[in-house]
């Protein structure tokens, strides 16, 4: 084991991080922000409301993110009127590309959960909440979201970390984040069994974090539900 | 050409290469899938074995194949395999750079990856099976074998379809990745295509409307047969 070619690998990789981690957090910011919206459009209980929400939905989580990522980098540069359009400085930098692609696919997984997590509140919560006088505003504050929350933890844990995973996708279109900087590293180097293992560690140790913070959370969450 | 033109039969055409691609996806999944099963089944009896040293080995596994990306995992096969091979073929003097074929990494790759997801699914199955039904095979003196072939795995099989289900469609999407070892799948040939007659928007939007015919078929298929196992259990 040649444990300076390890730490020399460390070094390089860690250039990668930041990319890495903005591409994850962002993508799931504007992602939550958009599964909120899809999320209400699907509780709206209104038609035309409903199935655009369900399609965009059906659509994401039914085709790889792979491919959404081509068809948002390569494909969109085939319209002309597009290229002329002010979305052009956004769309050929392969930064925004993979950042819209990550977010649209976790939008649709998430709105997924948020629907699930809602649901899960039983109905005779709301009855009693109406019941004693409580306005529509102070239901969705006060007794929906946070039993809605606390149901849909683990399950949003869980998207982060495939959030995270998915970010090495964004080195097939050229962006050096960590995998981009391994991959590299093994044509100058030749020695891919080092670089991808270091590069895997560093992946592990994120998402530890994110394991670990969010069973805090939880425990902190579900303090009261304990006997 | 217009879009007609381009997705058509016959030799302009790059309907047939598209769906040949397609089957080429499908095979490289299943493939992937069914000896991922024989994977997490092998951990599953590792996870819940007495040895200390056999469940730790399984924690690893399916810590650090869930944690990694599957890109990654992809790459260090591909170029992890072809190093070692070229190795081993300069110490026996021949010269020169030596791969495994795309289509034998794709299904190592694939088949280790969903080994894990999979793990963790029959791993869930078995435990919920009710410990009650164990018991009473146990005392009528069925043997370890006949315990595990007649109660409990018909039984955890059932639990374990909705995951099993949830993990093909993983291995489905995760197949597209194998494209970056220049294996001929649904991905790559779209970007062949892409790349000939310059219309990648077309290319690319085909090849999802194929996965998406391909996973909504398979969840379909998957829910029937749900329902169909689910029969037995229901109350009229």
């Amino acid at each position: 084991m040649d444990f300076a070619f390890l730490l020399e690998c460390f070094k390089r990789l860690l250039a990668g991080v930041p990319l890495t981690l903005g591409l994850s957090l962002f993508s799931c910011a504007i992602g939550l922000v958009l599964a909120s919206a899809i999320c209400a459009m699907r509780l709206s209980k209104k038609v035309w409301l409903d199935y655009p929400a369900r399609g965009f939905v059906s659509i994401f989580r039914g085709t790889p993110l792979l491919v959404q990522l081509f068809v948002i980098y390569y494909g969109l540069g085939q319209f002309s009127w597009l290229r002329e359009s002010f979305a052009w400085t956004y769309l050929r930098e392969a930064y925004w590309c993979v950042l819209a692609a990550l977010a649209l696919n976790t939008a649709a997984y998430t709105s997924e959960i948020l629907r699930g997590g809602i649901n899960s509140v039983q109905h005779g919560q709301i009855e009693s909440a109406l019941s004693v006088g409580l306005r529509k505003d102070q239901i969705w504050r006060c007794v929906i979201l946070p039993q809605a929350w606390r149901q849909m933890l683990p399950a949003y844990g869980n998207e982060i970390i495939l959030q995270i995973k998915s970010t090495s996708l964004a080195s097939i279109v050229t962006l050096m984040e960590v995998t981009g900087i391994a991959a590299k590293l093994v044509s100058q180097s030749y020695r891919p069994i080092e670089v991808f293992v270091c590069a895997g560690a560093l992946y592990l140790l994120f998402n530890f974090v994110v394991t670990r913070a969010v069973t805090l959370m939880e425990s902190r969450l579900t303090r009261g539900m304990r006997r | 050409m217009n879009f007609l033109e381009v997705m058509s039969f016959g030799d302009q055409g790059w309907a047939a290469d598209m769906l040949l691609a397609a089957l080429m996806t499908c095979a490289i999944s299943v493939c992937g899938f069914l000896c991922g099963s024989v994977i997490g089944c092998l951990g599953c009896w590792a996870k819940l074995s007495r040895s200390y040293a056999l469940r730790w080995l399984a924690d690893v596994y399916t810590t650090v194949l869930r944690g990694v990306p599957d890109l990654l995992v992809i790459y260090l096969f591909y170029f992890g395999s072809s190093m070692v091979l070229t190795q081993l073929a300069q110490s026996l003097g021949l010269k020169g750079f030596l791969g495994l074929p795309g289509f034998f990494v794709g299904v190592v790759a694939i088949s280790v990856i969903s080994g894990a997801y999979q793990l963790e699914v029959f791993r869930g199955a078995v435990n919920s099976v009710a410990i009650g039904s164990i018991e009473a095979g146990r005392s009528i003196g069925l043997g370890k074998f006949q315990l595990f072939s007649l109660i409990i795995a018909p039984q955890a099989l059932r639990l374990a379809l909705p995951g099993l289900g949830n993990v093909w469609l993983l291995v489905l999407k995760d197949s597209a990745l194998i494209s970056v070892v220049g294996l001929v799948e649904l991905m790559r040939q779209s970007q062949i295509g892409a790349g000939a007659t310059h219309q990648p928007f077309l290319f690319y939007c085909t090849a999802a409307a194929l996965y998406f015919v391909i996973s909504a078929f398979s969840s379909h298929l998957i829910a029937r047969l749900e329902h169909k196992l689910d029969k037995p259990m229901r109350r009229a």
